[in-house]
C-alpha cells in the first residue's frame, strides 16, 4: 500500500454525516437482497431434495414445478442485477461527492 | 472422428492469441501492466473476459452431459454458479477493486496487517488454484482421449501447458484478457447455435422440444428429464444437493483467478459494470447448455452418447465381450457402430455430429480446447501474483526490490508452476478429479469467504480470527473430501459427496471464534479507514 499524500483523517471522513448515509443507502439494499437471494436460491435444492414428488408435477405443459423454479432463479437473479445497478448510481454520485472534497481540502492544504 | 479439421480450427485460434500475446508483450513491462493490465480493460471487456474465466470446458462438456443423462438435476449446477454472482456483485467486486491492488490477499491484509494473514491467504489461493488447474489439465487428457484417440495425451496436455505458460510469460494479464475474451465469444456463439439447432429440430416448438424431454426412452421405458431426483437420490440426496449448492453459491466470491479480474479495471463502477455482463453472458450460456443436453439426450439418445466404435473394431470388442454380444449385435446392424460404454463428457459433440455434421462436431471439439486453454491461463496468472506479489514481494523481501526483480519472479513463478501443473496433470491422468472442482469451490466458499465478508464488516475482526477461520476452513474442506464417499466410496466416513454444509460453518465458526479470543486494536484501529476507502474509491490504486 502506497502512504498517502496527505495524512487524511479517516476517523474524521468515517464519522462524516454524508458517509453514514451513503454507508445505510448501501445497507439498506445490500443486506436485503442477499438475504432474499440466498433464501430464494436455497429453496430450490430443499424443495426439490425433501418434496421431490410435489416438484415433479408439471406445471406448464410438460414442464415440472421444480424446472420452472430453477429457471425462476435466471430471472430472480438478472431482476437483482437490474435493481442494483439502478441504485448503485446513487452511490456512485455520493462517493464522487466525497472523493471531490478530499480533493479540494487537499488543494486548500497545498495552496 | 476425424482429428484434422479440429487440430486445423484449434491452430487458427492459437495463432491468433499467439499473435495477441505478441502485441501485449510490449505493454508487459511493469507490475501493474503484468498483473493488471494496466487497469485499462473495460467493463465490457472485463465481463467477457470473466465469463472466459469462469466457464470451463467441464462445465461446457461436462454441465451438457450431466443435463443428458440427468436433466433437472444437471442443470441445478448451471443455477447454483450464476446465482453465485449476486454475491460477488453485492459484497465483493467494489470493495475489492477500491482496496486491493492485484490479490485478494491485498484486501484481506488490509487492515489485518502483518505476515501471518497474507502467507495464509496467499497458500489458500495457490490451493484453490492447483486443485482447479488440476483439474482442468486432466481433463484436457480425457477430452483427448474421447475426440482425438489418435492424437496421445500426454502431448494433449504438454501442448496446452506450455501455451499457457507462453501467454502468462510473455504477455501477462493483457494477453490472458484477450485470450479469454476470444474464447468466450466462440463458446458463446457455439452454444446459442447448438441450443438453436436443437429446439429447430422440433420445428422451433418449444412445447414439442419439452414434450420429447419428458418422454425420453430408456431401454423398455421412458425417463422424464424435466423431473428431479434422477442423479441426486438415495436418503441423502437432499443433503448431497444442498451442500453443494451452498458451495456452489458462496464458492465464486472467494475464487481468486476470478477475484483477481477486478484489478484489471479502472474503477469500482467498471468492476460493477463486469460483473453485470459477465452475470448477462454467464446465465446465457447456462440456458443455452440446458437446452443442449435436453437436444441431446432427445436428439442423440442416451445410449449413443459415447465413444463409437464402428466395423472391424465393433466386432474385435464383441468377440472379447460374450456377455453383452446379444445387446451389441442389435446395435451393430441398426446403427452400424457400437457404443459399449456412455460416456456424458460427448453430449457436446455427438449433438453438433448429427445436427451438423463432421465439420461442427470438429469445430465444438476446437472450441472445448480453446475453453480449456483459456482457463487455465487465467489460473496461471493467479497463482503467478499470489506467489510472487503476496509472498516473495510482501513476505520475504519485505516490500523491498524494483520493478525488474519483481517482474523476474512473477515470470519465474509462472513457468515453474506451469511446469509443475504439466507434471501433475500427466501422473494423474487417467484417474477422475472432477472432485477437485467440486473441493475448489468448497475450499474456496470455507477458507476465503467468511474472511473476506467479515474483513469488510466486522469491526472487530483479527488477525487471530482470520488466520483460524482461514486455516479452520481450509483444513476441514481438505479433510471432510478425504474422507467422502468422492475418494474413500463405500467406506466413507462423512456421508455427503461435497464438505460445504459442514465446512462452511467451520470456517466461520473459527473466524469468529478467533476473534473474540483476544482483541486487535490495530485492525479495529484501521476499520474507519477500510470503510472510507471501499465505499469511496478515494485513495483506490489507479
Amino acid at each position: 500500500m502506497k502512504p498517502h499524500v496527505k495524512p487524511v483523517s479517516w476517523e474524521a471522513l468515517a464519522a462524516e454525516p454524508e458517509f453514514r448515509a451513503l454507508l445505510r443507502a448501501r445497507r439498506r439494499f445490500v443486506v436485503p437482497a442477499t438475504i432474499f437471494f440466498v433464501t430464494y436460491y436455497l429453496a430450490l435444492p430443499i424443495s426439490v431434495g425433501f418434496w421431490p414428488q410435489l416438484m415433479s408435477r408439471p406445471l406448464v405443459g410438460p414442464v415440472t414445478a421444480a424446472y420452472c423454479f430453477a429457471l425462476s432463479q435466471f430471472a430472480m437473479a438478472w431482476i437483482l442485477l437490474a435493481l442494483y445497478l439502478r441504485r448503485a448510481r446513487r452511490f456512485d454520485i455520493a462517493a464522487a461527492q466525497m472523493r471531490r472534497h478530499e480533493t479540494r481540502e487537499l488543494l486548500d492544504e497545498v495552496r | 472422428m476425424n482429428a484434422q479439421p479440429s487440430l486445423v480450427m484449434f491452430g487458427v485460434f492459437v495463432g491468433i492469441t499467439l499473435v495477441v500475446t505478441y502485441w501485449a508483450s510490449g505493454q508487459s513491462q511493469t507490475g501493474r501492466a503484468f498483473y493488471a493490465a494496466d487497469r485499462r480493460i473495460g467493463g465490457l471487456q472485463n465481463g467477457w473476459a470473466i465469463a472466459g474465466d469462469y466457464v470451463s470446458a467441464a462445465t461446457f462438456l461436462g454441465i451438457t452431459g450431466l443435463v443428458a443423462f440427468y436433466g433437472f438435476d444437471g442443470f441445478m449446477y448451471s443455477v447454483g454458479w450464476l446465482v453465485a454472482y449476486l454475491a460477488v456483485l453485492f459484497l465483493v467486486a467494489e470493495p475489492l477493486r477500491n482496496t486491493g491492488k492485484y490479490t485478494v490477499a491485498d484486501l484481506m491484509s488490509f487492515r489485518l496487517r502483518g505476515r501471518g494473514v497474507r502467507a495464509i491467504a496467499a497458500l489458500s489461493t495457490l490451493a484453490i488454484t492447483l486443485f482447479y488447474l488440476i483439474a482442468q489439465m486432466v481433463g484436457v487428457s480425457a477430452i483427448v482421449n474421447l475426440l482425438l484417440p489418435r492424437f496421445g495425451d500426454v502431448v494433449a496436455i504438454v501442448t496446452v501447458g506450455v501455451l499457457m505458460i507462453v501467454y502468462v510469460l510473455f504477455g501477462g494479464m493483457l494477453a490472458t484478457t484477450w485470450v479469454q475474451i476470444i474464447k468466450s465469444g466462440l463458446l458463446l456463439l457455439t452454444t446459442i447455435g447448438l441450443a438453436l439447432l436443437a429446439v429447430g429440430h422440433f420445428h422451433f416448438s418449444l412445447g414439442s422440444f419439452f414434450n420429447a424431454a419428458a418422454t425420453v426412452p430408456e431401454g423398455a421405458r421412458a425417463s422424464n428429464l424435466l423431473q428431479p431426483g434422477l442423479l441426486f437420490r438415495g436418503p441423502l440426496g437432499a443433503w448431497n444437493l444442498i451442500s453443494l449448492g451452498l458451495a456452489l453459491v458462496l464458492g465464486t466470491a472467494g475464487l481468486p483467478h476470478i477475484l483477481m479480474r477486478f484489478f484489471t479495471v479502472p474503477s469500482a463502477r467498471a468492476a460493477r459494470t463486469s460483473v453485470a455482463w459477465a452475470m448477462v453472458l454467464v446465465g446465457v450460456f447456462y440456458l443455452m447448455v440446458s437446452f443442449m443436453g435436453l437436444g441431446a439426450a432427445t436428439i442423440v439418445g442416451k445410449d449413443h452418447i459415447g465413444r463409437r466404435m464402428y466395423a472391424g473394431q465393433a466386432i474385435h470388442y464383441i468377440s472379447n465381450h460374450p456377455q453383452d454380444q446379444q445387446t451389441l449385435d442389435v446395435q451393430l446392424k441398426t446403427d452400424g457402430y457400437i457404443v459399449p460404454k456412455p460416456d456424458s463428457n460427448l453430449a457436446a459433440p455427438l449433438l453438433a455430429q448429427q445436427l451438423g455434421g463432421p465439420f461442427l462436431a470438429a469445430f465444438v471439439a476446437a472450441v472445448a480446447f480453446a475453453t480449456i486453454l483459456a482457463v487455465v491461463a487465467g489460473l496461471a496468472i493467479t497463482a503467478s501474483s499470489a506467489f510472487a506479489h503476496d509472498i516473495w514481494f510482501s513476505l520475504v523481501r519485505n516490500g523491498r526490490g524494483d520493478e525488474t526483480e519483481h517482474l523476474f519472479v512473477a515470470r519465474g513463478t509462472a513457468l515453474v508452476f506451469g511446469a509443475l501443473a504439466i507434471a501433475l496433470s500427466i501422473a494423474l491422468r487417467g484417474f477422475n478429479v472432477a472432485f477437485l472442482v467440486g473441493l475448489a469451490f468448497a475450499v474456496a466458499a470455507s477458507a476465503n469467504v467468511p474472511v473476506i465478508l467479515l474483513a469488510l464488516s466486522w469491526r472487530r475482526f483479527s488477525r487471530t480470527g482470520a488466520i483460524a477461520g482461514m486455516l479452520a476452513g481450509l483444513v476441514s474442506s481438505l479433510l471432510l473430501i478425504a474422507i467422502s464417499p468422492v475418494l474413500m466410496g463405500a467406506r466413507a466416513l462423512f456421508p455427503l459427496e461435497n464438505p460445504g454444509i459442514v465446512s462452511i460453518p467451520i470456517g466461520l465458526a473459527g473466524a469468529i471464534i478467533g476473534t473474540l479470543l483476544a482483541r486487535d486494536r490495530e485492525s479495529e484501529a484501521m476499520f474507519d479507514q477500510l470503510q472510507v476507502r471501499a465505499a469511496t474509491g478515494i485513495g483506490a490504486e489507479v
